[in-house]
């Protein structure tokens, strides 16, 4: 049991999940849950009483079972005591002045991560502003690579998401096609299909392995279809660089989704199987309320939840992580401020606790959010050093109804903040004329000698 | 600035881009932005879309393309429209006031038309939908069609299960996109009680002619479906196998 007083009047906490949620900033899932603080002084005093907590704390309590959870297991068996020694002292409050502090800088980050759980994680980012979220975040950069080596200091990548209703060959040809002429691409090409049969699924990684050979993109491809499909896939012998699942933060949500950490790790193996690039071959996504939505989130709040699903992450070593912040719509996150703090929350998250997170800077046209929330939301998460974001024609993802940043709002934040593509990709463009000395992309058509693409 | 003149923009070799796909490509560029008229044309669409998603029902307007058939009004628990939205468990409910009104019967299909996320696309497409289908199902006996104010598609399972129907087709209004802000939504569950999954039902989604499917092809379509899950008492994911090219897969909630 945990307690505070506020004003004169004493607050009380049955248990650890029950502190956290109450501690959380307002969002509409967790309200959706019960479980969100009754008051903004409720929320105040769970928030006193996380930060005089200590961190031992969330070494002794989980908040989803151990014996029925293998997130749980995951989480509790790795965790390494001795990264975790020079904050073992330490309360949540205490934690949030460490990682604040002058002193503490990326080494120091970098070596603590294998140290967290991500229950504490989530603990100090519930005490966090979002001026502190994206001061550490920027901190703490995570780099990996395949083709091209993305996350260094400097550099903002793009996944490049060509998606179509019908999957039409052409069609994505032409949305690829334009993403290159404005830069993007160097995350990936990741195409969700429509459709998610082997067939589909094998022909449009060939679509891409052919662009990709014939321009010698330094890039790589993902089609997002279930991990027993990519399996079955590299077993028929597609061109296969990163496999994809959607992962979430509990073992029933994970079953939500039709997989589980073995699954996860026979669709690394597979795709590790195809030598094609380095040891990063996963590309994961992730998003507050999935495990609500799946009716297994045990009570916990969905920011928590969250960074559990970068604990299942980190331990399948990821090319990239992205979390589709809106997506999921308004009863999990209702408006442009909840999807903003939830944005800055999950890349804080991510990268404190090792993962390469990008952001799907997005919303749905039931939630209460325009391109103004999106244009600041993007340009807070470029300062705060996100890995990639999404490239979307005309930020209008046309398969699967939803909004996302648009190839010229990666030109714009990148210019904005001086950041430049990964270096491999951005070699690329200079060599095929469509940089400039100043390292900026020429309009088109000056980028012509891809014009001539076609599927 | 590299804003392009419509004459520039017929010679623009982007244009064959722009015939490829309905995505926003070749869309130009001042400076690294939107130029003035593809930013506008976006905000278009998305205040079509708002706007879809926060109309009012016309129940009444529904019925009146139904008649002479007699229907029922029923609304959900959800108070209005922004709580309908942080709401969907309220939106699977009835009305406690409103169960009254739904009496078991002997009927083969209910038919529930339901504003969801899209009240627009319900009364553009619903009841001519609904008539269709009626057109193709002699012999059935089909309970007076259900009109459902703020309501999730899982509503149909209580509807259902209050009237005594061994199937429940839902018409509901999908989740605007900015390309449909009136898409309607078919869903059909076998059996309706609280509680059902969606993998228990099937859907056939983007009934929004003449760019989405028609009126005459969603019912031959739904026929099939109702017959086929009469026969075989199921329907869902087994059903959708079968069927193949029928079914869709719009997830709504």
């Amino acid at each position: 049991m945990f307690a505070s007083t506020l004003n004169g009047e004493r607050y009380v906490f049955d248990d650890l999940k029950t502190l956290l949620a109450r501690a959380t900033p307002v969002r509409s899932g967790d309200e959706l849950a019960g479980i969100a603080a009754a008051s903004q002084s409720e929320r105040v005093a769970a928030r006193q009483a996380l930060a005089d907590l200590p961190l031992t704390v969330f070494l002794s309590e989980a908040v989803v079972p151990y014996e029925v959870d293998e997130v749980t297991r995951l989480i509790q068996d790795g965790h390494d005591a001795a990264a975790f020694a020079p904050i073992r002292h330490l309360t949540v409050g205490g934690l949030r002045d460490w990682l604040l502090s002058d002193e503490v800088g990326a080494e120091a980050l970098a070596a603590l991560g294998p140290g967290l759980t991500p229950e504490m994680v989530a603990a100090v980012c519930k005490l966090m502003r979002n001026q502190d979220l994206i001061a550490v975040a920027a901190r703490r950069r995570v780099v990996t690579a395949f083709r091209s080596t993305v996350g260094q200091s400097g550099r903002l990548a793009v996944r490049l998401q060509p998606n179509h209703p019908t999957d039409d060959p052409a069609g994505v040809a032409a949305s690829i096609l334009d993403g290159l002429m404005y830069g993007c691409g160097d995350a990936m090409i990741g195409v969700n299909p429509a459709g998610d049969s082997l067939a589909r699924t094998i022909s449009l990684l060939r679509l891409i392995d052919d662009a990709r050979e014939r321009y010698d993109i330094p890039t790589q491809s993902c089609v997002l279809t279930h991990v027993t499909t990519s399996i079955a896939a590299v077993e028929r012998g597609a061109p296969l660089d990163l496999v994809f699942q959607s992962i979430a933060g509990t073992e029933g949500a994970n079953r939500g989704f039709g997989v589980d950490l073995a699954l996860l790790a026979e669709g690394r193996a597979a795709a590790l199987s195809l030598a094609r690039g380095g040891g990063q071959v996963c590309y994961f996504e992730t998003g507050q309320g999935s495990a609500l939505s799946a009716g297994a989130h045990h009570g916990v709040d969905q920011q928590t939840l969250e960074a559990r699903a970068y604990g299942v992450a980190r331990a399948f070593d990821p090319f990239l992580v992205n979390t589709v912040v809106g997506f999921i719509g308004p009863e999990y996150l209702y408006d442009g401020k909840q999807i903003l703090r939830a944005g800055l929350e999950d890349h804080f998250c991510g990268k404190l606790l090792g993962v390469p997170m990008g952001v799907d800077v997005c919303y749905t046209n039931h939630a209460e959010a325009d391109q103004d929330d999106m244009d600041s939301l993007l340009t807070l998460l470029a300062v705060a050093g996100v890995n990639f974001i999404m490239g979307v024609p005309g930020a209008d993802d046309v398969m699967l109804n939803y909004q996302s940043t648009s190839f010229h709002d990666a030109l714009y934040v990148r210019r904005a903040l001086g950041l430049r593509a990964a270096p491999e990709f951005e070699a690329w463009l200079a060599g095929m004329g469509m940089i400039d000395a100043r390292g900026q992309v020429v309009a088109p058509p000056r980028g012509a000698a891809l014009l001539d693409y076609t599927a | 600035m590299t804003v392009q003149s419509p004459s520039e923009r017929s010679t623009d070799p982007l244009a064959r881009l722009r015939a490829l796909t309905e995505a926003r490509v070749g869309l130009g560029r001042a400076g690294a932005a939107l130029p003035t008229a593809p930013m506008l044309a976006f905000q278009r669409d998305h205040a079509l879309a708002r706007d879809a998603v926060h109309a009012p029902f016309d129940a009444a307007g529904v019925a009146a393309a139904l008649s002479p058939r007699t229907t029922v009004a029923v609304r959900s628990q959800a108070r209005d429209r922004a709580e309908y939205l942080r709401r969907p468990d309220l939106g699977r409910r009835l009305d406690p006031g409103d169960v009254a009104r739904l009496t078991g019967g002997d009927w083969d299909l209910a038919i529930v038309l339901a504003d969801g996320l899209s009240a627009p696309a319900v009364h553009a497409h619903a009841a001519p939908t609904a008539l269709a289908l009626i057109a193709r199902l002699p012999g059935w006996r089909i309970a007076p069609p259900v009109l459902a104010t703020l309501a999730r598609v899982a509503l149909g399972d209580e509807i259902g299960a209050r009237l005594g129907a061994r199937l429940v087709l839902v018409l509901i209004g999908e989740r605007p996109g900015l390309s449909a802000p009136d898409s309607l939504g078919a869903y059909l569950t076998w059996s309706p009680r609280i509680g059902r999954l969606d993998s228990e039902r099937n859907c056939v989604s983007n009934i929004r002619p003449p760019h989405g499917l028609g009126y005459e092809a969603a019912a031959d379509t739904l026929a099939w479906l109702l017959r086929a899950a009469r026969g075989r008492r199921l329907t869902g994911v087994s059903l959708k196998d079968d069927s193949d090219s029928h079914g869709g897969s719009a997830a709504l909630d």
